[in-house]
């Protein structure tokens, strides 16, 4: 071997860099690759026992020095691969190196920090922009949830045959033969000391969010199911709003379905409108390929989604306990105002957007 | 290990460090990505039942109303989460892997590169409500009201292996969820670092005699000296001399081939090595410059 070494193999030999005595022996008649590994490997050694420790707890497990330390020895491991792809024909070395700086990579480029100021940072910034950036859909969304309730109202008033066809199994009860005694009762039920109250706001907190998921699911499908799903839940709202009508209940019903309703419905049109953006994304998905502007769009329906599912379990809160408790109508429609008010300031508000 | 199989070279994807370095990701292979959901699906039912199970005993022990309310609104809540968070949990972690991910050494990252970020994770999970949940409850629905529509089964069904055989229909083995969130599935094969083969030969080899391989012997031959496997050695030392023209006996593949071996295997990735800063590389022994 009378190669003269190239000037990145000719590094001042540092002791600590040199694993054992052994090594230190071997040193002179080494091969120039083999040199090069015994110098670096106390270094790839380091890193791997960091991301061992990262990948079982957090990066919170590091202590600072370590977490300094971590950049670094990613950056001089890649180096080293790529040093190593050039000079060194040891396939072993070659192989760890890859998996190391992969496993390095990843962790280095996909650690997202604590998950507290994340959560925090969802709720100030991610979840309203996300949320305004969906505004054509949302009122697209909204429309639809409308017709579907004037369809369902001018349907039930014209026929009241339609009613069960309409409200399905959410009758209970509630048809156009009872009496409008009943009909007034169910309104103005109020809690009893042994009421479940909280098992039935876990109820529909759960059902209400499934719901919501797999609109948002299906909305791949070019939006028809999203698209179906908001006609639907109008029609049944637009049939009980016509039945009640009908017997001069309409305000009480309102209110009643008011004080949860505002956020429940805004939930329910948002997990729509979600929908909508994927199903719109792919059959229009312009600049981007399909591909990117699906993914594009799937993100940021799933950062709207989470919000939804927020919101719904606000709702059941609402509905399970707020309405059962709160029996007077001024009140209803006072709480159900409310909190569209605060919905609308906190999403669509003008100051904290983020530069 | 050492030269990939055309087979699994079609599933390296390269991947371009900020720092300009490519990377090769391998992609999961369907098998691998059935069997991790196979034991997610075990492990959520068998957390389900344990928790139905606690809760039940919970509600025993205390005995009374409010107590059996309470814990039914905590299975209901325990439900869901379960159905809807167990996937995003874990795959928004560090490891970006599920219980079954981990086992089988494969993780999720996203497809541009980049970090995976919880939307996308979310976005990608809530899909397995569609492609698994849905078609699922459809038909245990239909299995236990007795007047079963056949169609319904069958449309199910339909459905469920469409989502089910989707990652087979494209080359990076994405599932209806991986479209929507931009994300794909990995293997991340823990690699040990081998002990170091060359060392410094006690027998010299002429450049005549090592000019008759390339790199690709090179890999095959670091192979054959690290599975240690006499009858191997003791061939694959057999042909190099013949090769080269040597005439030594050969002991079976015990320690005289092995220390042949290696000392070849030394000197010459030392040649090729010398060469390669030249930037001279010669991929195998039909390559002759």
């Amino acid at each position: 071997m009378a190669l003269r070494l190239p000037r990145i193999l000719r590094r001042p030999v540092i002791a600590a860099h040199i694993g054992n005595e052994t090594a230190r022996t071997d040193w002179e008649d080494a091969l120039p690759s083999a040199r090069f590994r015994i110098e670096r490997e106390s270094d790839w050694r380091r890193l791997e026992a960091l991301l061992d420790r990262i990948e079982k707890g957090s990066a919170a497990a590091l202590d600072e020095e370590e977490l300094l330390a971590l950049p670094t020895l990613y950056r001089a491991t890649v180096s080293a691969l790529s040093v190593a792809r050039e000079t060194s024909l040891d396939r072993a070395l070659l192989d760890y190196l890859e998996g190391l700086s992969t496993r390095a990579y990843l962790s280095l480029y996909g650690v997202r920090g604590r998950l507290g100021p994340r959560v925090l940072d969802f709720f100030r910034h991610d979840w309203p922009l996300a949320v305004r950036d969906l505004w054509r859909e949302t009122v697209a969304a909204a429309l639809l949830l409308a017709a579907g309730t004037i369809a369902g109202y001018v349907l039930v008033r014209v026929d009241s045959a339609w009613f069960l066809s309409l409200a399905g199994g959410m009758a209970e009860g509630r048809t156009p033969e009872a009496s409008t005694q009943t009909l007034r009762e169910v309104l103005y039920h109020g809690a009893k000391p042994g009421d479940a109250l909280e098992l039935l706001a876990g109820f529909l907190f759960t059902h209400n969010a499934q719901l919501a998921l797999v609109c948002f699911a299906l909305g791949f499908l070019l939006a028809v199911p999203s698209s179906i799903f908001l006609i639907t839940n109008g029609l049944t709202l637009g049939a009980f709003l016509a039945l009640y009508a009908s017997r001069g209940l309409a305000g009480e019903l309102t209110g009643w379905l008011a004080i949860h309703g505002t956020t429940e419905l805004f939930a329910i049109i948002l997990a729509g409108s979600a929908g909508m953006r994927i199903g719109w994304a792919v059959a229009f998905p312009g600049q981007l390929s399909r591909l990117d502007g699906m993914a594009v769009a799937g993100r940021q329906a799933g950062t709207v989604m989470v919000g939804v599912v927020v919101m719904l379990f606000l709702a059941a809160l609402l509905e399970g306990f707020a309405r059962q408790i709160v029996t007077s109508e001024v009140l209803r429609y006072a709480v159900g105002g409310s909190m569209l008010v605060l919905w609308c300031a906190y999403f669509y508000r003008p100051a904290g957007r983020r530069a | 290990m050492s030269g990939r199989s055309p087979l699994d070279a079609k599933r390296i994807r390269m991947l371009a460090t900020p720092e300009g370095v490519a990377l090769p990701l391998e992609l999961a292979d369907a098998g691998q990505r059935a069997a991790a959901l196979l034991i997610d699906l075990i492990v959520l039912l068998v957390s389900f039942i344990l928790m139905s199970v606690a809760l039940l005993l919970a509600g025993m022990a205390i005995g009374r109303a409010p107590a059996y309310r309470a814990i039914g609104v905590l299975w209901l809540a325990g439900s869901f989460i379960l159905r809807n968070f167990y996937f995003t949990w874990f795959e928004a972690r560090p490891r970006g892997a599920t219980v079954g991910k981990r086992i089988l050494g494969i993780r999720v990252v996203a497809r541009q590169g980049g970090r995976l970020t919880l939307d996308a994770v979310i976005a990608r999970n809530a899909l397995r409500e569609v492609e698994l949940f849905l078609p699922l409850t459809l038909l245990a629905a239909a299995g236990i009201q007795s007047r079963v529509a056949a169609w319904i089964v069958i449309s199910g069904l339909g459905w469920s292996a469409l989502f089910l055989f989707l990652p087979l229909m494209n080359g990076d083995r994405l599932r209806a969820g991986d479209l929507l969130a931009g994300t794909w599935v990995i293997r991340t094969p823990k690699r040990p670092l081998l002990p170091e083969l060359a060392d410094s030969p006690a027998e010299t080899f002429s450049d005549a005699e090592l000019d008759v391989y390339g790199i690709y012997e090179l890999e095959t031959l670091e192979q054959v000296i690290r599975q240690a496997h006499a009858p191997t050695i003791s061939s694959v030392a057999e042909t190099i001399r013949r090769r080269i023209g040597r005439q030594v006996w050969s002991d079976g593949g015990a320690t005289k081939d092995l220390a042949f071996l290696q000392n070849y295997y030394s000197t010459l990735r030392g040649r090729l090595e010398g060469k390669l800063l030249f930037g001279i590389r010669r991929v195998d022994k039909h390559d002759r410059p």
